[in-house]
């Protein structure tokens, strides 16, 4: 693996020298206004939202009784109760307060970077168009969908939008940190949507609102940053239903036990069948599950990507299929043209002449390209005719050109598209043409054809110059199970030597949309999940049938609005990154959740034997624990204090490598499973010789 | 000593022989086409039955058929004293013990609180009981094979098919053979009253006896348990010889064995059989070896030797062990030997195969709840590679852990809760023969047996009162038809989930490490639940011998 691949796996969002924005997140003071909120967070009414945690904190309520009242369920022969009572009291309380710090940590980093966010959006005082054509000022943040509003340079846009007249410059940097403004005019594909936060620096914009107020990309993701109006996802609920159930099952064994200890002679103090009862329960998991969802969205944002929900960034987890362009993601952005080969015996220059004349009125860079090697070929300048006028390329003729007056057709494009329009016109194809399209297709480049009415001259070779490091990342993906495709215009031939070099697993070639949309169908129909990126309109009926659509930041409004998801750096590899976030939300979920059963074992062990050290289960004491009251405090201390322990593995995620799935859970369960048998017996046995010599 | 180990592992080794080509007959019989004399039963009862059927239409298909049979087998016993073949004159049940029972045979279990000699008719023998005998295993194996079906994405099929298929192609063709062997060794197949002879001291003894033969071919086979008379096994005419003794237990062995292979089959999932078998062999015979270790050492306070009290001499304690173990573990519930008398390491084993419901298991039902444990950790580890769970390309979501959650959540609601109360009155209640930990083992053993559909008793309860009749009926429909509505409707929901192709991020289920896995989340979730009982029981219990 080359050094920029290493780099681009490990920094969020790619090598930083790719990277357009990074947003200013500010954790000042963060802590401070997390242990405050944590107090605040013990008001029943919030405590009651988390079933697991609800259960530690009547145990909290009971145990204050039972220190206050220590013979309200009846005496007990225990002189010491009032203490002890008082000390598990003080630990469940401990227990509930370390898990309210944990999500207000989470949500404090999820404010900051929702912060961030919002700096990209200052309240303006917009210009409304009304039906008659007046102007009234209103607050940016009461326009509603539909609504039209102007801005002239110096303003700032007020909200997300389509441009429906003027041609205006606009600076993004707010948003993508690109310093140069962008051309922003309406009609087009990639120009006509402008997002709420940027200014316009010349010129005047009509603009239609595209968004309702707070409903903006920007203001979805500062919800979901800040956990406000997070909605459960999918796995989360299932897993809260889990734990639930677990927690009743606990309940009901613990409740179950005072009559049957009592009928043995044995009776249970009260409050060490609740000190049970919360060692057993999920707690450690259920103090974290709504830490490392905030957390998982927040790191989403940290890589400048918008998600509309966080069931999207979960369903990148389980992608199976994914679908790329091939320019700008798979090979650097532009191609450009190498070698004209000439075809049916015309000179080269008679080649470059007419490519030249069908690229008049090109502005793209291949089109810019073209010209530039005419330019070097011929001595000859050859100015635009009067009153020519210029035909834009489009997906479904797959080729541009010029009209002159006088009814020459210059044409450019594929090559099967230019022999059917020479055919239309009555020309013959020459015999050499499939040879020097095979020749520029086996070079991984793209072909085109040049003709003049019926005469087909030759081809251009468009060279493709493949991303460095593109190929591992895949290889990355195909260990994740991932399969790649690539999506293609370019003619079969050219497609597969790119697709074999950079590594992809399959290819489409001569993509339409509809091509699109029915590779995506096929893959669905075989029940397998696809992610793909895209920006053009054209691309919007795609992003919106695949399970994640990503849509770049510069692509159209349309596409934006089917996607789940918006790059706004623009990246289209970023989704590797994505599909990394979601794995890691349900991993670190499994993990903990995992590891919280696993802890049961040990706990047990710790606290069965003392409750009932008076009939002989001294034998189960295999920890060897001072007292009985040492020891169910021990067991409760570890229970608390792994709750802040575990807080940074919640907020970081556990670590995610591009294994299969079961190397995977090979070492998962040996860290967490394993792990969480074996750990709670050193660290209960360790807490028992610290506070052993103390309770006595 | 060796040979008490020998006969075990001889015992074992033909239930792993056999079970491969049983389970691979059984998704035949399952999936092929109809017989002829089949398909003149479904035009009599003019059913559609090649109609596959929804979870829900085959939920209410198993509930209607059970109420209306069970209905009718109460009224039967009722006036079973008006009714022919009573040749000992016996009169009309209680009306709890009439609904205990009815409801015990009914739903699998065969708990017995009365003793088959005084109490029930022939006729009421074979034509109640001994048809409930054949009517519940038949349910259970047809949801079982209903269940394993949905997991594979196959519709469900019908339940009245699968019922009728039960008998006549896994059932019948089984239990006949297995009654001829018995008849052969002097089991008595009469419908002549008690035997009267003169005993050697001139007095006159009735010796009871009966149409035993086919009724304990079937009551083991279907993992009832119910005996004719009222020590089941252990008497000389249900289980004669050694001979008898082990084919009995193979008996009980065979079909929830052969099951996981059916699954296997039905599935195209043959790897993933073999390890589970492997699974739930293993801890069966971690079972195994805990009753028979505690048999064979005997009670440390007495004389050195195997423990004997309460066995039957022509078995010994290897024999008894694995039979203890065998009955709990596949909720057959017949027993040859007192379970009372067990020392508390195999009244440890007994119960853990009663708490787990897996070790092989009910009557396809035990099946199905291994794979519900199975769905379960699929859950937790499919979490840890990063993936919404899925099993078998079928994602595990809400509805599924809802459903898996609630068959987890029915055994200790219907084993403690009535336990606790029983133990919170033992005075007026429970009718503890022997007080202290041995008391607690009694009392939650009847209830784990009644709920777990198992049947068989810890004995030494005065059970034939009100409260143990009502309070167990309840235990046992709830343990019975909770679950099973609960495993149709899972299976259903899987079935109609689109299956994702596997690929190297998929979690594969059929590897050892997966294998293993399963297994210590099924001890986790299964012991943690009841640890507290086991450590004031058996286990409190162990250490006071010691």
């Amino acid at each position: 693996m080359n050094n920029l691949a290493k780099k681009m796996r490990r920094t969020p969002g790619g090598p930083r020298s790719q990277r357009r924005h990074t947003p200013k997140v500010s954790h000042q003071g963060l802590y401070g206004r997390a242990v405050q909120q944590a107090f605040w967070k013990l008001d029943p009414r919030q405590a009651v939202h988390n079933p697991v945690m609800f259960v530690v904190w009547l145990g909290t309520v009971v145990t204050l009784l039972l220190t206050i009242a220590p013979d309200l369920f009846g005496s007990l022969a225990d002189p010491n109760a009032r203490t002890v009572n008082g000390a598990i009291a003080l630990i469940l309380l401990a227990t509930v307060w370390f898990a309210n710090l944990a999500e207000a940590i989470a949500e404090g980093r999820g404010k900051a970077q929702a912060d961030a966010l919002r700096a990209t959006k200052a309240d303006t005082i917009a210009r409304r168009l009304l039906p008659d054509g007046s102007e009234e000022a209103v607050a940016a943040s009461r326009l509603q969908r539909g609504d039209r509003v102007r801005v002239s340079a110096g303003d700032m846009i007020p909200a997300d939008g389509e441009v429906l007249a003027g041609v205006a410059s606009v600076d993004e940097s707010a948003i993508t940190g690109e310093s140069a403004p962008v051309l922003k005019e309406p009609g087009s594909d990639t120009a006509s949507s402008v997002t709420g936060g940027t200014r316009i620096v010349s010129d005047e914009l009509t603009i239609r609102v595209t968004a309702d107020p707070g409903q903006g990309f920007i203001d979805r993701m500062i919800a979901l940053v800040e956990g406000a109006e997070r909605r459960k996802t999918p796995n989360e609920i299932a897993l809260t239903v889990l734990l639930a159930v677990l927690t009743q099952v606990f309940l009901l064994a613990i409740a179950t036990l005072p009559p049957v200890a009592a009928y043995v002679q044995s009776p249970a103090s009260i409050a060490i069948l609740i000190a049970l009862l919360v060692a057993l329960i999920p707690t450690t998991i259920g103090g974290l599950l709504s830490a490392i969802g905030i957390a998982g969205m927040d790191r989403v944002a940290q890589f400048n990507v918008i998600a509309t929900s966080g069931r999207a960034v979960e369903a990148c987890g389980d992608i199976n299929t994914l679908l790329l362009d091939k320019t700008g993601t798979i090979t650097l952005g532009n191609r450009l043209a190498e070698q004209f080969i000439p075809v049916g015996g015309h000179p080269i220059d008679t080649v470059a002449r007419v490519a030249w004349a069908a690229s008049w009125f090109d502005q793209t860079p291949e089109g810019k390209s073209i010209v530039r090697l005419a330019e070097k070929l011929s001595d000859r300048p050859h100015p635009t005719p009067e009153g020519a006028t210029g035909l834009d390329f489009s997906a479904r003729t797959r080729m541009s050109g010029t009209d002159l007056p006088d009814g020459t057709e210059f044409r450019k494009g594929a090559v099967d598209a230019i022999k059917g329009f020479a055919r239309s016109r009555g020309g013959s194809i020459p015999a050499d043409l499939d040879a020097a399209f095979e020749q520029v297709s086996r070079l991984g480049g793209t072909p085109l054809a040049v003709c003049e009415n019926d005469q087909i001259y030759g081809v251009i070779y468009l060279k493709d110059m493949i991303k460095p490091g593109i190929r591992e990342r895949f290889d990355q993906l195909r260990r994740m199970g991932i399969r790649t495709v690539m999506l293609t215009g370019d003619n079969r031939i050219t497609a597969e030597v790119i697709a074999r070099e950079a590594g992809v697993d399959d290819f489409i070639a001569e993509a339409t949309p509809e091509d699109k949309i029915a590779a995506i169908q096929r893959e669905q129909a075989q029940g397998k999940l696809v992610a793909m990126t895209g920006d053009g309109t054209n691309d919007a009926p795609a992003l919106a049938q695949a399970n994640v659509g990503v849509a770049m930041n510069s692509g159209t409004q349309a596409a934006k609005e089917a996607a789940n998801m918006v790059d706004l750096d623009s990246d289209p590899t970023k989704l590797i990154d994505i599909v990394t976030i979601g794995k890691q939300l349900l991993m670190t979920r499994g993990a903990l959740t995992t590891f919280s059963i696993a802890n049961d074992v040990a706990k047990y062990f710790a606290i069965i034997p003392a409750l009932f050290a008076s009939i002989g289960l001294g034998p189960l004491n295999v920890m060897g624990l001072t007292s009985p009251n040492s020891a169910v405090l021990s067991a409760l201390i570890y229970n608390a204090l792994i709750i802040p322990a575990l807080v940074p593995l919640a907020l970081r995620g556990v670590a995610f490598r591009p294994l299969s799935a079961d190397r995977l859970l090979q070492r998962n369960i040996l860290v967490y499973g394993l792990g969480g048998t074996i750990a709670p017996f050193i660290a209960i046995k360790a807490i028992d010789l610290a506070i052993g010599p103390l309770v006595g | 000593m060796l040979s008490g180990w020998l006969q075990i592992a001889l015992t074992l080794l033909i239930v792993g022989a056999i079970a491969p080509f049983l389970g691979r007959y059984m998704a035949r019989a399952f999936q092929g086409p109809d017989w002829l004399p089949e398909r003149w039963l479904y035009r009599q009862i003019r059913h559609r039955t090649d109609e596959p059927m929804t979870g829900g239409q085959y939920l209410r298909a198993v509930l209607a058929s059970n109420l209306a049979i069970g209905l009718v087998g109460l009224g039967a016993f009722w006036l079973q004293d008006r009714l022919p073949l009573n040749p000992t004159g016996l009169g009309a049940p209680n009306w709890d013990l009439a609904v205990h029972t009815i409801a015990s045979f009914l739903t699998n279990t065969d708990q017995q609180h009365y003793s088959g000699e005084t109490a029930i008719t022939y006729g009421s023998q074979v034509g109640i009981l001994g048809y409930l005998l054949f009517f519940s295993a038949a349910t259970g194996l047809a949801v079982g094979i209903a269940f394993i079906r949905g997991l594979s994405g196959q519709p469900l099929g019908n339940f009245y098919r699968d019922l009728t298929r039960s008998i006549t192609r896994v059932l019948l063709p089984l239990s006949l053979p297995i009654a001829l062997l018995l008849l052969l060794n002097g089991v008595p197949e009469t419908l002549a009253g008690p035997a009267i002879a003169s005993t050697l001291e001139g007095a006159t003894q009735a010796i009871a006896r009966g149409p035993v033969a086919h009724f304990e071919a079937i009551k083991q086979l279907g993992e009832n348990g119910g005996g004719f008379f009222a020590i089941n096994s252990a008497h000389p005419f249900e289980n004669p010889n050694n001979f008898t003794n082990s084919l009995e237990i193979v008996a009980m062995l065979a079909i929830p064995t052969s099951l996981i292979f059916t699954y296997g089959e039905i599935s195209q999932n043959r790897r993933q059989a073999w390890w589970l078998f492997g699974l739930v062999g293993s801890i069966f015979l971690g079972l195994v070896a805990l009753s028979a270790i505690a048999e064979w050492q005997g009670n440390p306070t007495l004389a050195p030797g195997p423990n004997l009290e309460g066995k039957e001499q022509r078995f010994g304690w290897a024999q008894t062990a694995l039979w203890a173990v065998t009955t709990t573990a596949t909720m057959c519930g017949a027993v040859n030997g007192m379970h009372d008398s067990l020392m508390p390491g195999s009244g440890l084993a007994t119960l853990l195969g009663l708490f787990l419901q897996m070790v092989w298991g009910g009557q396809g039902t035990g099946t199905a709840y291994l794979y519900v444990f199975l769905i379960l950790t699929v859950f937790l580890t499919g979490l840890m590679v990063g993936r919404t769970p899925e099993f078998l390309g079928r994602k595990i979501e809400k509805r599924e852990i809802i459903l898996a959650s609630a068959i987890l959540l029915v055994h200790p609601v219907f084993v403690l809760i009535p336990g606790a109360i029983a133990l919170a009155f033992p005075e007026q209640l429970a009718g503890i023969s022997n007080p202290g930990f041995h008391g607690v083992s009694q009392v939650i053993y009847e209830y784990a047996s009644a709920a777990a559909n198992n049947g068989s008793g810890f004995e030494g309860l005065g059970d034939g009162t009100l409260w143990w009749n009502l309070s167990a009926t309840v235990s046992m429909l709830a343990g019975r038809y909770l679950p099973i509505a609960a495993l149709l409707l899972l299976a259903d929901g899987m079935a109609q989930k689109q299956p994702a192709p596997a690929t190297s991020g998929t979690l594969r289920t059929d590897t050892f490490l997966f294998t293993t896995v399963t297994g210590v989340t099924i001890l986790i979730l299964g012991l943690l639940t009841f640890f507290p009982v086991l450590a004031l029981g058996p286990i409190a219990e162990g250490f006071a011998l010691r």
